[in-house]
């Protein structure tokens, strides 16, 4: 079996190699960042001065939100990657970040409706913000679904860059246009996030748990591409090697 | 180059008439959902009206994009896809011949039945030169974003589905736009921003999504 | 993984026959020779430069006839040839009319191809040889639903193509009664896949 797979970037054992190398890295500093950032933010950061303690939802909603957007252009880059320079791996890299994506988008509706609830009463409200997230949420559906229903592999990883492309060139329009139609509908809403600027204790928990959310990002991306490449490459030699390394570790 | 445009367009024009039930069936089911909504919330005038400028366009945009599903996919089964795909002639330069038929035969006459069924909900007359406006400025687009999901559909048996679940959210802006001018038009605002702005999606949508269709139809020719 | 260690390079006159049993990757053999499919690793050339280098220039000198020959259903004869011409070059009305005439379609020139049998439709498509067309012919099953006379006929046609310069790959189970002097055989069933 050969797999000329990458034309510049290496070759999936070299990927597999060095991932694994960079992950007890990652893992530690997502691991690190989160668990200050949260005991900061929970525990020691001074309460709102409108909304008390229940704006501490702050620490997991903005970090989620924040990887939610950037996670949908990570697709499109890697789609470009894959379309342009027909580097495997990147077509690897946007299939197994995208339900990552995904649920980050949930986490971020979800603490978003939660956080709604003392906030305006109600756990859902036609705001600019949770809307896009809504649509981000359908965008990212759309990819998985399509990269699900092509069977020929390679077919499925250009369809999803092709609509990962035609996606993100949509979201700043998608977004404008949000943001558009809801202060014509609503504009007296409390704002959450339009605030004056924050105290350094607030702000530097919430910096600690973006950064966090990017490790674990990275981390858990990393551990779903080594395995699909392992799953991808399960007749090459190196992989039957190296599960049977793990097997007998594991035994 | 121009003359295969023509052409195409000819050719695409040609076998659109000779199966005119296909060219009615979206028209139709504009009209029948249209018709759902006063049964669903009531016949009240004053609600319907109010409510009018959102359902022309949720049910408009529902009507191109039922039409849409089929758009490549007698041309992907009989090969003609293949034959595009290897002639010499630019694919986007094709595709958007074809899209254009298409338009020209199913969106502009939804654009045309609208305001009909607009008067039937309640819209005051005065608005329906807005509501011809946007709706010409915005099918276009939503043809155009539509035929970059069927292409990429086309191969797949059960494409309908997917096909709304990939386009119904890259048709938001145009849905905003569009029956956000007719609501202006109906509290007596100006229109003119929403109206350019959706010629600039247009315009953008006229230059950038025949590239993109035309790749999603290599990738599905090329499986 | 379909071919391994496939290396073949092909002249101006040769005929090639891709031989083997069903699955053996013939048709995506044809697909990625005309570079409708990628090769996942390998090369194909034309004229000494890669397929995406200068696809324009390929499709050019490209006749492609897949199992589906582009023909519509709801078009006449004369209308879906007007039309496949005119993707590559514009044929006149007469030149159609005797292409249609040479392939034995004489009188269904203007009925349109879902009325015609399988076979006639197939027709419809090979008249395509007939007309000013690319020196490159890819073909694939161009015998289906052939009776015996058209299949000997379209035999002494390739055979004639390739003699006048031209270059035909195509696939099919039956042998060939008329070969060329160029001919050759790539038998994929042979190969270990």
């Amino acid at each position: 079996m050969n797999w000329t797979w990458f034309h510049k970037w290496g070759s999936p054992k070299w990927f597999y190699e060095m991932s694994g190398r960079w992950l007890p890295w990652l893992s530690v500093a997502a691991v690190l960042l989160m668990a200050v950032g949260l005991a900061w933010g929970l525990a020691f950061a001074p309460p709102d001065y409108q909304q008390g303690n229940s704006f501490r939802i702050i620490y997991i909603h903005v970090p989620a939100a924040f990887l939610a957007q950037s996670v949908y252009v990570m697709l499109a880059i890697a789609g470009l990657v894959g379309l342009v320079w027909k580097m495997k791996l990147a077509d690897v890299a946007l299939q197994q970040a995208a339900p990552i994506g995904a649920w980050m988008t949930v986490i971020a509706l979800l603490t978003g409706a939660i956080w709604g609830k003392p906030t305006w009463g109600t756990y859902w409200v036609w705001d600019a913000r949770l809307t896009s997230m809504l649509i981000l949420l359908f965008l990212y559906f759309g990819v998985i679904a399509l990269g699900q229903a092509i069977t020929n592999r390679d077919s499925a990883a250009k369809a999803c860059a092709v609509l990962a492309l035609v996606g993100v060139v949509n979201i700043p329009i998608i977004k404008y246009s949000v943001d558009w139609w809801n202060t014509l509908h609503q504009p007296a809403t409390f704002s959450v996030v339009a605030k004056p600027a924050m105290p350094f204790e607030m702000w530097m928990p919430l910096l600690l748990m973006v950064l966090g959310f990017y490790c674990f990002f990275g981390a858990v991306l990393l551990l779903r591409m080594r395995l699909e490449v392992l799953k991808r490459e399960a007749r090459a030699s190196w992989v039957k090697a190296e599960v049977r390394m793990q097997v007998e570790k594991g035994l | 180059m121009s003359n295969v445009f023509s052409l195409l367009l000819a050719r695409e024009t040609r076998l659109l008439f000779r199966r005119p039930a296909e060219l009615a069936n979206p028209l139709v089911f504009f009209a029948i959902v249209i018709a759902l909504f006063p049964l669903a919330v009531g016949p009240q005038t004053q609600l319907l009206q109010s409510l009018s400028p959102g359902l022309v366009w949720v049910a408009a945009l529902l009507a191109v994009l039922l039409s849409l599903d089929g758009l490549f996919r007698s041309d992907f089964e009989d090969g003609s896809l293949e034959q595009w795909v290897l002639s010499p002639h630019p694919l986007p330069l094709l595709v958007l011949a074809k899209v254009l038929a298409h338009w020209l035969f199913s969106g502009l006459a939804l654009v045309l039945l609208a305001p009909l069924l607009a008067l039937m909900l309640g819209l005051p007359g005065r608005c329906l030169p807005v509501l011809l406006f946007s709706l010409l400025l915005g099918t276009p687009v939503l043809s155009l974003l539509g035929a970059v999901g069927a292409a990429l559909t086309v191969g797949l048996k059960r494409g309908g589905l997917l096909l709304a679940l990939l386009i119904l959210p890259l048709y938001i802006p145009v849905l905003i736009l569009g029956s956000g001018a007719l609501q202006a038009s109906l509290q007596g605002l100006p229109t003119l921003g929403h109206l350019l702005w959706l010629a600039s999606l247009t315009a953008l949508a006229v230059t950038l999504t025949p590239f993109a269709i035309a790749a999603g139809l290599k990738i599905s020719v090329g499986e | 993984m379909l071919f391994e260690r496939l290396d073949l390079r092909l002249e101006a006159g040769q005929m090639l026959q891709v031989s083997g049993p069903n699955g053996s990757g013939k048709t995506s053999l044809l697909r990625l020779l005309a570079g409708l499919m990628q090769p996942t690793a390998g090369e194909i050339r034309w004229q000494g430069r890669t397929l995406s280098e200068q696809r324009a220039e390929v499709s050019r000198n490209l006749l492609w006839l897949g199992h589906a020959a582009g023909i519509k259903g709801l078009l006449t004869a004369e209308e879906n040839l007007a039309w496949l011409c005119a993707l590559h070059q514009p044929a006149e009305r007469a030149a159609i009319w005797q292409a249609l005439e040479a392939v034995g379609l004489r009188g269904f020139e203007d009925v349109p191809c879902h009325t015609l049998s399988a076979g006639q439709q197939r027709r419809v498509g090979l008249a395509r040889l007939y007309l000013p067309a690319p020196p490159l012919w890819i073909l694939d099953e161009p015998f289906t639903a052939l009776d015996k006379a058209a299949v000997a006929q379209l035999e002494a046609h390739l055979a004639e193509h390739c003699r006048q310069g031209g270059l035909v790959v195509l696939t099919t189970h039956h042998s060939l009664a008329l070969k060329p002097d160029g001919y050759r055989e790539l038998d994929l069933g042979q190969r270990s896949l």
